[in-house]
């Protein structure tokens, strides 16, 4: 009982947030708008048993991409305001492919069930004697090991991406460049001058700088 | 699990509902339209939690592992094209990106 009343609670908030994340004027409260959800939605995962990625929603969600978001729009200089013209326009089709949307996906749910030897065909039960995060690492690390480093390499190649992307060569400065380094020889760099006794050498004339 | 299955299951279609509406209304901010993918993923992820713990299968919380680490690396890498479009045209308009366009 208390469990439905603050089910229904959370995921109203849940709602609601995630309507003023689309329908905000300023792209700020959109993305604090997207936190609180985010942060609602952790609370069912939660509620339905998943501890470990309730709190993997907060950290990496709330910690990472909510946050990246939010740079990425207060670093950015556009007139946000401009960007919202035309939502009018927009606002009836996307009601109208929202509305056929959820019609559908009601006419699935009415006429669904769960077929009775669904429960004889999981791939791996909740161990009942340990926590939740036990059971997914020992999930992870044994039966989708492979998925796992995927996952990881997904991340990697993401990173570097970023990087790449956003990396900016701004020619400050002197930079060192191997391949002028190594094709310098003695010749272009050096001149042997015999110096006669009692008189010196004359100063040769300045060789020009290869680098 | 003590909530319903099919509790969970309104709440994620009305979830997703309103990140392919929020997607349809924010035609020119890219990244509203970014952050409404956001809210579909959750979506998903919302659906399978719930499959996983109405039917105490935990290959429902492997998968949305993956998918969280999907979205993440694809928000990252999208929020990169949009800061270096930005510094080249000086715009994130949907509608200004016709480069490609023939």
């Amino acid at each position: 009982m208390i469990a439905n009343i603050l089910f229904y609670i959370v995921s109203a908030i849940l709602l609601t947030s995630a309507v003023m994340v689309v329908s905000s004027r300023n792209p700020v409260h959109s993305v604090l708008f997207l936190i609180l959800a985010f942060i609602n939605a952790a609370v069912l995962f939660l509620m339905a048993g998943a501890e470990f990625l309730a709190m993997v929603l907060v950290i990496v969600y709330v910690g990472a991409v909510a946050v990246l978001f939010m740079f990425v729009v207060m670093m950015l200089d556009v007139d946000f305001v401009a960007l919202r013209e035309g939502v009018q326009r927009y606002a009836p089709i996307g009601a109208a492919v929202g509305l056929v949307l959820f019609a559908e996906l009601a006419f699935v749910a009415v006429s669904w069930t769960i077929s009775p030897s669904a429960t004889m065909l999981r791939l791996s039960p909740t161990p009942t004697d340990v926590t939740n995060t036990v059971a997914l690492g020992s999930l992870l690390y044994t039966k989708y090991i492979f998925l796992f480093q995927m996952a990881g390499a997904v991340l990697l190649v993401s990173m570097i991406g970023a990087i790449v992307l956003t990396l900016r060569d701004r020619n400050r400065g002197k930079r060192q460049d191997v391949n002028v380094q190594h094709a310098r020889m003695p010749v272009d760099t050096m001149r042997m001058v015999n110096a006669k006794l009692g008189q010196g050498a004359e100063i040769p004339a300045p060789i020009e700088e290869v680098l | 699990m003590q909530v319903a299955l099919s509790n969970y299951l309104v709440v994620a279609g009305l979830l997703m509902v309103i990140g392919v509406f929020g997607i349809f209304m924010n035609r020119k901010n890219i990244i509203v339209i970014m952050m409404s993918i956001e809210l579909i993923l959750l979506a998903a992820n919302i659906n399978f939690i719930a499959f996983s713990g109405a039917l105490h299968d935990m290959v429902g919380q492997v998968f949305t592992m993956f998918v969280l680490t999907v979205a993440a690396a694809e928000s990252a890498i999208g929020l990169a094209i949009v800061v270096i479009y930005s510094r080249n045209r000086g715009s994130i308009e949907v509608e200004d990106v016709t480069l490609m366009k023939g």
